[in-house]
């Protein structure tokens, strides 16, 4: 073995801020159970994380405690309400550097917030008076890529159809990366927005977005990054990253379900038209027409998930507690571990990056001919939960040539033991149908 | 193991030697030939039934398909069970196999009926796979609609 002197003030591995996940474990009830008679291995945190204590007890307070509605009431419960309401908007904003408190919108979901960008360009280009970095027709493009989950694929489908303009995507190679070459010829002066998945919830890959971004500044477009799988797990600067919007959502990042952000720049959320009507969303109401609030309210209209907000901002809370540096470092051993342990498995292949670089820890395989249906019923009778199917990006699916894919994927609270339970499970499954 | 009940011996044989599998054309040429293709929009997997019918007799029932041991071996037992059998016959079949997959494990397969078909009782006590074993028996019943043959009452999966 050689031996490397590493020169003073170089950043080594050991600057890493690193955590017990014996005590986070401890911190997540659901960790303790048992399924079909085995100790959890839960591997499906891409799908939806768990939640710890922290988070949970916040929801049951909000709503034992402080619940009322949200922006409409005097009286104390109300106040308690929104101060906790916009309390956890301020925590979100922090979490990712957005640079105004109000450029967070909450919504349902990242399907949602895509939608509400995809809907305030329908309607922006309805009228004659919508902004025109907003409107859409024929000859303008909407460029998407390969690698999308169907939540970043349909609404722009739906949307090119309802504008006449249209859709493009930049493919991928077979190593799970996004193909660049043809970059140029892809985003050009009609491409009016480029959205793209940050961290792909199947092949895991974590797209290098500064290329595409400086393309689509050159251009003239919006960025849009799809950072659903890439917010819960690696730490995100919206400044950094210099998109125009992102999306992510709660019930992957140690939240509740029910509860999502798009985050925008203040200038081009204030240009967007609304998208639903309601209330909170308005500035007056005659019965001839209305005129709108500001964003973020201008997005929220009507009564909006309270409770989950506020244990929304408690999850970003937890996860700021624990570093987000030091759950990137976690899972990228985890993942170095796993891609070696299941390198081992005879008739395994890997979709997507097979080296734990530029991707994370959601790594989806195929057991030789064995359908993923029959992999993941086999584990589960062994207590392992992975996904398995096509997990909402049947593009990548029909790309690699497969129906369904099986798919392991890991969190702050994953640990070793549990990667070697699934590679364990994985030799039950070739007993059964080898 | 509760597996057992799940993957049985008669399961595994028909996903791994497969009977009759592949399309075919109708051997008598005045036959009336038709097929269904079906997904299972969740998982994915495919299967096509196709039907050679006089109108009162199943000729052949030939399939192709990708997907899991539960829905490939249906559809294996399907083309045992059904092939050469009377509509009328291959229909109380069929609505057997409905009744035993939607019991959520509480119907008692009747093996005279089902055949290899009663392998896939534990099947029924895990919802999320019921879908795969009926794919191919919705497929078929497709096609011999249209085929043009009698229609069974409808099922609900």
């Amino acid at each position: 073995m050689s031996s490397l002197t590493i020169p003073a003030g170089m950043p080594q591995f050991d600057d890493v801020p690193r955590f017990d996940v014996a005590a986070v474990r401890a911190d997540f009830p659901i960790l303790d159970r048992e399924v079909n008679g085995h100790r959890l291995v839960y591997l499906d945190s891409a799908n939806t994380s768990h939640k710890p204590r922290q988070v949970l007890d916040v929801l049951a307070e909000h709503y034992a405690m402080h619940n009322a509605n949200v922006s409409r009431s005097v009286h104390t419960l109300g106040t308690e309400a929104t101060e906790a309401y916009e309390g956890a908007r301020a925590k979100i904003a922090r979490f990712v550097n957005a640079p105004s408190v109000d450029e967070v919108v909450f919504v349902k979901n990242s399907t949602e917030a895509i939608n509400v960008v995809a809907y305030a360009f329908s309607n922006a280009s309805l009228g004659a008076d919508g902004d025109p970095r907003f409107r859409l027709g024929p000859g303008d493009e909407i460029v998407i890529s390969e690698m999308e989950h169907h939540s970043n694929i349909v609404p722009w489908q739906l949307l090119a159809e309802r504008t006449g303009a249209t859709l493009r995507w930049i493919p991928v190679t077979d190593a799970g990366r996004l193909d660049e070459s043809g970059l140029d010829d892809l985003v050009t002066e009609r491409t009016k927005i480029v959205s793209l998945v940050h961290m792909s919830n199947i092949l895991g890959t974590v797209n290098a977005t500064a290329r595409i971004t400086a393309r689509v500044r050159e251009v003239g477009a919006l960025l849009l990054l799809d950072c659903s799988q890439s917010v819960p797990h690696l730490p995100i600067d919206v400044v950094d990253l210099d998109a125009d919007f992102i999306v992510f959502t709660g019930h992957k990042m140690c939240g509740p379900t029910g509860i999502g952000v798009l985050w925008g720049r203040g200038e081009l959320l204030a240009a967007m038209p609304p998208v639903f009507g309601g209330g909170s969303m308005i500035e007056t109401v005659t019965m001839a027409r209305s005129t709108f609030a500001a964003p973020p309210a201008r997005f929220e209209a009507g009564t909006p998930p309270i409770a989950e907000a506020v244990a929304l901002g408690a999850a970003v809370d937890y996860l700021t507690g624990l570093d987000m540096r030091a759950v990137q470092w976690h899972e990228k051993e985890l993942t170095a571990y796993a891609l070696d342990a299941l390198a081992t498995v005879p008739g395994l292949r890997i979709f997507g990056p097979t080296v734990p670089v530029g991707r994370g820890g959601t790594i989806s395989f195929a057991l030789g001919d064995i359908h993923p249906h029959d992999v993941g019923q086999v584990l589960d009778s062994l207590g392992v939960q992975v996904r398995v199917g096509h997990h909402c990006a049947k593009p990548v699916c029909t790309r690699f040539g497969v129906p369904a894919m099986t798919r392991a994927s890991f969190y702050l609270y994953t640990t070793t033991g549990e990667i070697d339970a699934l590679v364990g499970g994985l030799e039950q499954v070739r007993k059964v149908f080898d | 193991m509760q597996l057992d009940q799940l993957y049985q011996e008669i399961i595994l044989d028909h996903y791994k030697r497969p009977h009759g599998r592949g399309l075919r054309d109708a051997d008598d040429p005045a036959d009336r030939v038709a097929e269904a293709h079906h997904v299972n929009p969740t998982c994915g997997d495919e299967v096509t039934v196709r039907v050679a019918t006089d109108g009162t007799v199943l000729h052949d029932i030939s399939y192709d398909g990708m997907g899991c041991s539960i829905s490939q071996a249906s559809a294996s037992v399907l083309h045992e069970l059904l092939r050469g059998r009377g509509v009328g016959e291959a229909f109380a079949v069929h609505e057997a196999f409905v009744e035993l997959m939607s019991g959520r494990g509480q119907v008692t397969p009747d093996e005279d009926v089902l055949g290899d078909g009663v392998a896939f009782a534990g099947v029924a006590r895990y919802p999320a796979r019921v879908k795969c074993a009926l794919l191919p028996w919705m497929a078929f019943k497709d096609a011999t609609a249209r085929a043009g043959v009698g229609v069974s009452p409808e099922v609900k999966a």
